[in-house]
C-alpha cells in the first residue's frame, strides 16, 4: 500500500507539472503576442453596437487584468493564475456579457459525453476485434474485416466525418447531419430530448470511431499474435484446454494490459479529433466552440477553452495512471 | 539498398501497394512544375465546369483548374509535412540519445520535461498559437510550430534503444579509447537508432499531414498558398457541395485518401521489415 502511496504521490507531481507547464505555455503564448488584446476586443465589441461606455470601461479593465498589460510581467502570471483557479476568465465577447466560464460550462457536457462514448466504443471493438484477428489468424472475415479497419486508420478525421454527411446527408438522408439535438427542443430529461440527442449523437460518434478503432485493432492483433506463441499458452493448448477459454483466459486477459496505458495516451490526442469532428457535424462541443471563438476573435473564451482543455487531459491520464497498477500487478510501485 | 528494396516489392504486398499510391502522388507533384497557371492564381479558367476532357478534374468556383491545383496542394502539403518530419525527428534523435546515454538523474530530468510535453494536447495549443499570432503565423513559422510538438513520443522510443547500447561492450570500448560522448552518440549509436527513427519519420510524416489538413480546412493557416486543406477550406467557403460543384471537394479527398493509405502501408511494411518478429510470424514460423 505505502508503495502504491509513492507511487501515486509520483505521479500526482508530474500531473500537476504537466497543468503549470501547459498553463505557464498558454500565458506566455498570450502575452507575447504581436496584437494588443484588449485594444482590438474593445473595438470589435464597440463595433458591434454596444455603446455603453461603462460596460465598455468595466470589459476593458477585467481584459487587461485578464491578459496583463500592466504592471511587472511575474505579477500579471499570477492574477492570470488567480484567474485559473478561481475559474473566471471574464466576460465572453461573442455571447457578452456571459462569463466564459458559463459558456464553457454549456458545451462540455456535449464533448465529454460524445467523446468518452466514441473512445470506449472504438477501444472496445478495436480490443476485440484485434485480439480475435491476432488468435484466429487463418480466418477469412478477420482478415477482411482487417484490412478494411486498416485501410480506414490513416485517413483524416474530416475526411471520414465529410464521407458521411454526404452519405446519410444527401445520398440517403436518414440522420441528421447537424447540431446536438433538434433545434426547438428545450434541454430537459424527457425522452423527445434524449432520444434527439442519441439520434444527433450517430454520426459524430461514428466517425471518432471509424477514426480510433484501427490503432486499437492494429496494437491489439500485434500483442495477441505475441502471445499466442508464449510457453504458456502452448502449454495449455497441449494440455487440451478449449481455445475458447485460452482465448480469453490466457491470451486476451494477458494483451489487455498495455491497452489501458494506451487508453490514457489516447485521452491526450482526443480533443484533436473532438475539434474537426464538431467543426464538421456543427455539434455543441468544446470544439466548435473553440473554433467560433478564433473565428469571432474571442480572447478571453479562447483562452479559457484551452487551459480547460489542458487541465482536463492532464485529470485524465493522471486518474487512469492510478487506476493502472489496480489492474496490472506487474507495475513497479516504488 | 537496392536489393532490400527489390525484396520488399518481390515479397511484401504493402510495400508494393504503398508505392503503387505514393508513385501515383508523385506523378502529380511533378505534373505540378509543368503547371500551365500560377499555382495561386484565380480566375484563369472558366469557373464551375464538370469534369471534361479539357479539364480532367472539372474547375472551382474560383476559376482554377482542379488538376494542377491538386498537383501544386500535394507539393505543398508533402513538404509541410517532410519539414516537421525532418526537424521533430533531430529533435526527436538528439534528445533520446542524449537521456538514454547518460542516464541518471539525467536522464529522469530529461524524460520528465519529455513526458510532460507529450502529455500536453497539442491542438489547442497550436490553436491558440494560430489565434494569438493570426496574419504573423506564416507557413513555414507553422511548420517550425508543429515540429516542436511532434517528438516527444519518439524520442522515448530512441532513448529505451539508447539506454541497452550504454552497457554494451563496444561502448565501453569506444570510451577507453577516448572517444568524446559526441563521437561514441553519432558514430557508435546513431547506426542502431536509425531504424527506429526511420519507423517513426513515416508516422510522422502522416501525423503533420493531417495536421495540416486540419488547420487549413479550418481556414487558419496560409491559405493562398494552395494546399490540400486549403483547397477544401475553399470548397467549403463556396458552399460547393450544396452548390453541386462535387469535383471540387472530391478530388482532394480523394488524393488526400491515396495519400494517407500510400504512406501507412509503406510504414507498415517497413516496421514489419525491421522487427523480424513480425516477419517470422508472416512465414509462419
Amino acid at each position: 500500500m505505502n508503495g502504491f502511496l509513492i507511487y501515486a504521490g509520483k505521479r500526482f507531481l508530474q500531473f500537476l507539472f504537466v497543468v503549470i507547464t501547459g498553463i505557464t505555455l498558454a500565458f506566455l503564448i498570450a502575452h507575447f503576442s504581436p496584437v494588443d488584446p484588449v485594444e482590438q476586443t474593445v473595438s470589435l465589441l464597440t463595433s458591434f453596437g454596444s455603446t455603453d461606455p461603462q460596460a465598455v470601461e468595466i470589459l476593458r479593465q477585467s481584459l487587461r487584468e485578464l491578459y496583463g498589460t500592466g504592471g511587472p510581467l511575474l505579477d500579471q502570471y499570477f492574477t492570470f493564475w488567480g484567474r485559473v483557479l478561481t475559474g473566471d476568465f471574464g466576460p465572453s465577447l461573442s455571447s457578452f456579457p456571459t462569463p466564459v466560464m458559463t459558456v464553457i460550462g454549456r458545451a462540455l457536457p456535449w464533448t465529454v459525453g460524445l467523446l468518452t462514448l466514441a473512445t470506449i466504443i472504438a477501444w472496445i471493438i478495436g480490443n476485440l476485434l484485434g485480439a480475435l484477428a491476432g488468435y484466429f489468424r487463418n480466418s477469412r472475415l478477420l482478415k477482411l474485416a482487417g484490412i478494411v479497419i486498416m485501410a480506414l486508420q490513416p485517413i483524416p478525421t474530416y475526411i471520414i466525418g465529410l464521407s458521411l454527411v454526404i452519405l446519410f446527408g444527401f445520398i440517403w438522408p436518414i440522420l441528421p447531419i447537424s447540431d446536438g439535438a433538434q433545434v426547438n427542443l428545450a434541454p430537459a430529461f424527457n425522452w423527445a430530448f434524449i432520444s434527439s440527442v442519441i439520434e444527433h449523437g450517430i454520426l459524430p460518434a461514428l466517425t471518432l470511431v471509424l477514426v480510433g478503432i484501427g490503432g486499437w485493432f492494429i496494437s491489439m492483433r500485434s500483442l495477441v499474435s505475441n502471445i499466442v506463441t508464449d510457453d504458456h499458452v502452448i502449454y495449455a493448448e497441449l494440455g487440451g484446454v478449449r481455445s475458447s477459454r485460452i482465448f480469453s483466459h490466457y491470451v486476451a486477459r494477458n494483451a489487455m494490459l498495455p491497452q489501458v496505458t494506451g487508453l490514457a495516451l489516447s485521452l491526450g490526442n482526443v480533443f484533436g479529433g473532438a475539434v474537426i469532428v464538431e467543426f464538421v457535424f456543427n455539434y455543441p462541443g468544446i470544439g466548435k466552440l473553440l473554433i467560433s471563438g478564433i473565428y469571432s476573435g474571442d480572447y478571453s473564451l479562447v483562452l479559457g477553452v484551452t487551459t480547460i482543455a489542458i487541465i482536463a487531459v492532464a485529470s485524465a491520464v493522471f486518474v487512469i495512471d492510478i487506476i493502472y497498477p489496480l489492474i496490472d500487478p506487474r507495475v513497479k510501485l516504488g | 539498398m537496392f536489393k532490400i528494396l527489390r525484396d520488399l516489392l518481390r515479397y511484401n504486398k504493402e510495400f508494393l501497394f504503398g508505392t503503387i499510391l505514393i508513385l501515383i502522388i508523385v506523378g502529380l507533384i511533378v505534373s505540378s512544375f509543368f503547371s500551365p497557371y500560377d499555382e495561386t492564381a484565380i480566375y484563369v479558367v472558366i469557373p464551375d465546369m464538370p469534369p471534361s476532357t479539357e479539364f480532367w478534374f472539372g474547375t472551382t468556383s474560383r476559376g482554377q483548374d482542379v488538376f494542377w491545383q491538386i498537383g501544386a496542394s500535394l507539393r505543398n502539403t508533402l513538404i509541410f509535412g517532410i519539414i516537421v518530419a525532418v526537424i521533430s525527428r533531430l529533435v526527436a534523435l538528439v534528445v533520446g540519445l542524449v537521456s538514454g546515454y547518460i542516464g541518471g538523474r539525467t536522464d529522469q530530468v530529461i524524460m520528465g520535461i519529455n513526458d510532460t510535453l507529450g502529455a500536453l494536447p497539442n491542438i489547442p495549443i497550436l490553436l491558440l498559437l494560430v489565434f494569438v499570432l493570426r496574419d504573423q503565423m506564416t507557413w513555414s513559422m507553422l511548420a517550425i510550430v508543429a515540429a516542436l510538438l511532434g517528438w516527444t513520443h519518439d524520442s522515448r522510443l530512441i532513448r529505451s534503444v539508447a539506454l541497452s547500447l550504454r552497457h554494451r561492450e563496444f561502448t565501453r570500448h569506444a570510451v577507453f579509447s577516448g572517444m568524446r560522448t559526441s563521437q561514441i552518440l553519432i558514430r557508435e549509436h546513431l547506426p542502431y537508432v536509425m531504424p527506429i527513427v526511420f519507423f517513426t519519420t513515416m508516422n510522422n510524416l502522416i501525423w503533420a499531414i493531417g495536421l495540416e489538413v486540419t488547420l487549413s480546412i479550418l481556414g487558419f493557416s496560409d491559405i493562398n498558398r494552395p494546399t490540400v486543406g486549403g483547397m477544401i477550406y475553399w470548397a467549403n467557403a463556396h458552399s460547393a457541395m450544396v452548390a453541386g460543384v462535387w469535383w471540387w471537394i472530391a478530388f482532394p479527398m480523394l488524393f488526400v485518401v491515396i495519400l494517407f493509405l500510400g504512406l501507412f502501408m509503406l510504414a507498415m511494411s517497413v516496421n514489419e521489415y525491421i522487427d523480424p518478429r513480425s516477419r517470422l510470424a508472416r512465414m509462419g514460423a
